[in-house]
């Protein structure tokens, strides 16, 4: 098999049928993907493939075989952020973080998708994702700026807290 | 982990590598096997990986609608049938949809804490019937006799006719769990026959004939269609709970039929 991960042609080792999530996570080291409930409900796990969001975790490696894959190490860098990583930087959409990694991604189709910033759309784009620190305010709030083209400091958050000021943490 | 993994490249080589179905593990989507396969809970034999099957087809002739069994749910929506549409969409969250198949969904057994199955009970509406292939061949029959079999076999396609009118109505589930608690379905066709059915009910999704029958006064049909099901029992909700509210919903399903007319 083979998937042509973030842009890079990669062979698959993994069985037929082990999950998109164990072959990128366990085969290939790729870690933004979460295993969070394994079984479909929590949306951590989600990734595109050939720009479609998906479950990871509910896709046999060999249902995808050729396809393009699309993880969070392929939105950005550390040192260039994509618009949708900026925004939840910027808006502190992420609390634990264990979300976020399904939440960007998600939310990266739906802004690629012509997506709207109508909050109730946004609501309906991220339903199968949970936040179980519930910060679903600042998470619509991050999307609904990246589609309003809005652009950030990447060391200010929308509180007008400097990140250095959080430990580093920017 | 599976020992043989098959993924046949037509409809006739998947009914082919089907065979009498003996000891094989069908993978649509995967969002019913996959967390099966993951928690330890199924270690298939021999699988049948339905991807490349080509039983992804919906033919539309006039009022006639077939639909191939590896459908997404999500495509259901693109028919235009207000009751199917409301159903497929109440079916997990959008990604969920998107991956999940028709033919799933229908074979699906019950859940570990919740029912499963929502298409069962809008396609019963529908009358639809279930051509599939098992131990004695291929055959088409209604989706009524077909779901007792469902384990056993590979539905290839699913057909029925566009209704005159139809409607969903199902409780809310809690937030965070996407299993229908209990939805009714319905339609009523061009001369004027209306049916009924309950999906989140003990088993799978079933008809509703007794509040059928009294269709006319939505009070009565509401009252009778308690005699109709036994209630599920569960995580979710309790049998009483269902009891309670399967009236409710019925009452709701017919005021949209109603409404349409």
């Amino acid at each position: 098999m083979n998937l042509t991960i973030n842009g890079v042609e990669t062979p698959i080792e993994s069985g037929p049928l082990t999950s998109l999530l164990d072959v990128l996570r366990e085969e290939l080291g790729i870690t933004s993907p979460k295993a969070g409930c394994e079984q479909g409900g929590c949306g951590a796990c989600t990734v595109l493939v050939d720009g479609e969001p998906r479950r990871s975790c509910l896709t046999p490696a060999a249902s995808v075989d050729g396809a393009a894959i699309t993880t969070v190490e392929g939105l950005g860098t550390p040192e260039n952020l994509s618009p949708v990583q900026q925004a939840f930087t910027h808006h502190y959409a992420a609390q634990c973080g264990f979300c976020t990694s399904g939440m960007m991604m998600a939310s990266q189709a739906y802004i690629d998708g012509g997506g709207t910033d109508d909050r109730e759309a946004i609501q309906h784009a991220l339903g199968g994702h949970v936040c179980r620190c519930t910060g679903y305010v600042k998470i619509i709030d991050a999307v609904a700026a990246v589609v309003r083209g809005e652009s950030f400091d990447p060391n200010v958050t929308a509180a007008g807290t400097a990140m250095t000021n959080l430990g580093g943490m920017a | 982990m599976a020992s043989e993994v098959l993924m046949p490249s037509s409809p006739s080589e998947a009914v082919s590598l089907f065979g009498d179905g003996a000891a094989t593990t069908v993978i649509g989507g995967g969002t019913v096997v996959m967390p099966e396969i993951t928690y330890g809970r199924l270690a298939p034999d021999r699988v049948l990986l339905l991807t490349n099957a080509g039983l992804d087809t919906v033919a539309v002739d006039g009022d006639t609608i077939t639909i191939g069994a590896t459908t997404r749910v999500d495509a259901l929506a693109e028919l235009g049938i207000d009751g199917l549409t409301a159903c497929a969409g109440n079916v997990a969250d959008g990604e969920i949809r998107s991956q999940a198949t028709v033919g799933g969904n229908l074979c699906v057994g019950q859940g570990h804490e919740a029912p499963r199955g929502d298409l069962q009970g809008a396609l019963l509406a529908l009358d639809a019937t279930v051509r599939s292939t098992g131990s004695d061949g291929e055959r088409t029959e209604s989706l009524e006799t077909f779901l007792p079999h469902r384990h056993a076999r590979l539905v290839l396609e699913v057909n029925f006719t566009r209704p005159a009118a139809s409607a969903f109505a199902a409780l809310e589930y809690p937030h965070t769990h996407e299993y229908t608690v209990l939805a009714v379905s319905g339609t009523r066709t061009a001369d004027g026959t209306i049916r009924l059915a309950a999906t989140g009910v003990a088993g799978p999704g079933a008809r509703l004939r007794s509040a059928e029958s009294a269709a006319s006064d939505p009070e009565a049909a509401g009252a009778a269609a308690v005699n109709d099901v036994t209630f599920a029992d569960d995580s979710l909700a309790s049998a009483w709970y269902r009891e309670q509210t399967l009236p409710v919903l019925v009452r709701r399903v017919l005021a949209q039929l109603e409404e349409s007319t």
